[in-house]
């Protein structure tokens, strides 16, 4: 895997932050109802960045929780390695919360599916919103996201690779050349 | 890393590695059995047989729910009722549930290796759920997951094991699987219940019950299998239970916290008393609570293996 192109650099993941951060309290006017579900792994991170942005923002902390959705997984049968599984850490109840799923990277959409069947196992929520910090497109699914840090047209030979602090050695948002191997 | 083991037959063979892993991945499971929806899609569309050729209430109830909580469909089998009392050998009978596409088979028989012998005619994944006099896995792992859980590891405890040695596939188990997991394995009972072997496997040999409680942090404590003619190896229950009974003032008298497991069923007033098998140092209920998450651990991980 090669880095072709540096996209967003760490004051640039800054910015989206901030400004996703604005949007997400604007549109459900407030954070009092909302609740934010990080996805494993880096959606956690993210999710952990704009509690404390929104925290600062609005003064009241939102609740923040943990969602693991291996076992929702649809290509069990078709993928060569087994998935690794982990805890999901929701510790309140979601029902009749504006709940919000927070990812890295939106590509197919299947990871976003699996997520909506997993929420609905701890709950009935009022609204479930998509925020991503960056949309790669090539959907196979009809999944659009609420709040969309930044759009990447990308070729099917590209992958976005996004790097956190918490933990990767930097802040970046980068776009590398795949090669397709046998596997 | 997916487990290197394709079926569970035992616990003797099995690496360090893949009891970790199963482990590790039923603390997962205990998450979703604390769910509102205590149920996840990952097996949807596996079917499980659970050849049940012996009683049992726990392990079998167990691994029902554990399946049913990954939403494979399991169909469950039992001896009465079934075309064996019309004289249909095992093999045959095995051969014909087979032959309705089942993923998984769950056997439990009286006699030692039947799982073995069914991973040679029969292409789903066996599971042992206990085989004659010989080994218990998932008994084993839901052992050593609850200890795991209460003392934060299982590397250098030292764990006895009280009771009937001879006779229980709980015991050879976690024998093997303890030692694996490099904890130091003793093992106490009448000499009559001990077989002669186990101190070749690296297994101390403890005869009395006070000297078993001051070195252990934990007793697994089993039940005297009268179906086995375990009473011919004693003169009496009430000799056995003054010898080797788990009472509360015998545990206060060596003045030591030990972490009690048992089993189940419990024969109270005869290896355990109800007082200890109710009071704080046990985990008996928390051990059946665990036995689910790590059954489901053990079918999702041989289920969705890639081989």
């Amino acid at each position: 895997m090669e880095i072709k192109a540096k996209l967003v650099d760490e004051l640039g993941i800054n910015r989206i932050i901030t400004r996703m951060a604005h949007e997400i309290i604007e549109r459900n006017k407030g954070s009092k109802n909302i609740v934010l579900l990080g996805m494993r792994t880096r959606g956690e991170f993210l999710a952990q960045r704009l509690h404390a942005k929104i925290t600062e923002i609005e003064g009241v902390a939102t609740q923040i929780g943990i969602l693991d959705v291996t076992l929702y997984r649809d290509d069990f049968r078709t993928r060569l390695k087994q998935p690794q599984v982990s805890v999901s850490n929701i510790t309140f109840d979601i029902t009749d919360k504006d709940v919000i799923i927070i990812d890295d990277v939106l590509y197919t959409g299947r990871t976003v599916r699996s997520a909506l069947c997993a929420i609905m196992d701890f709950g009935r929520p009022s609204t479930v919103q998509l925020c991503v910090l960056v949309d790669r497109g090539h959907r196979e699914l009809p999944i659009r996201a609420d709040y969309v840090g930044k759009n990447i047209p990308t070729s099917i030979n590209e992958e976005v690779k996004v790097k956190l602090k918490e933990i990767d050695d930097e802040d970046a948002i980068n776009l590398v050349e795949i090669k397709f191997s046998q596997e | 890393m997916p487990l290197s083991i394709n079926h569970l037959l035992g616990m003797q063979g099995v690496p360090r590695e893949d009891i970790q892993l199963i482990l590790d991945t039923a603390t997962t499971f205990k998450e979703v059995l604390e769910r509102p929806i205590k149920k996840v899609p990952t097996l949807q569309g596996k079917t499980v047989v659970n050849l049940f050729y012996e009683s049992s209430t726990r392990t079998r109830i167990s691994f029902e729910l554990a399946e049913k909580r990954l939403s494979a469909d399991s169909i469950n089998f039992s001896v009465s009722g079934s075309s064996v009392s019309k004289g249909e050998t095992f093999k045959d009978t095995v051969k014909n549930i087979e032959a309705m596409k089942v993923d998984f088979v769950v056997v439990r028989h009286a006699s030692a290796g039947v799982p073995q012998y069914l991973t040679r005619i029969s292409n789903s994944i066996i599971i042992n759920a206990g085989d004659g006099t010989h080994e218990h896995p998932t008994q084993a792992l839901l052992d050593m997951y609850s200890i795991r859980e209460k003392l934060g590891r299982l590397e250098g405890l030292k764990v006895c094991i009280v009771g009937d040695i001879s006779h229980s596939r709980v015991a050879l188990s976690n024998i093997y699987g303890l030692k694996t997991m490099g904890a130091d394995v003793s093992v106490c009972g009448p000499a009559t219940m001990i077989p002669r072997y186990v101190e070749q496997i690296g297994v101390k040999v403890i005869h009395n019950i006070d000297e078993a409680i001051q070195e252990n942090d934990v007793l697994n404590v089993l039940r005297i299998q009268l179906e086995r003619k375990a009473r011919e190896y004693f003169p009496s229950l009430r000799e056995y239970n003054t010898y080797y009974g788990l009472t509360t003032e015998r545990i206060e008298k060596n003045g030591k916290n030990v972490l009690i497991l048992h089993p189940g069923p419990i024969n109270r007033g005869v290896e355990i008393s109800s007082e200890v098998a109710d009071g704080p140092a046990q985990i008996i209920l928390e051990q059946v609570t665990n036995g689910v998450a790590v059954r489901m651990a053990v079918l999702y991980l041989l289920g969705t293996k890639h081989s």
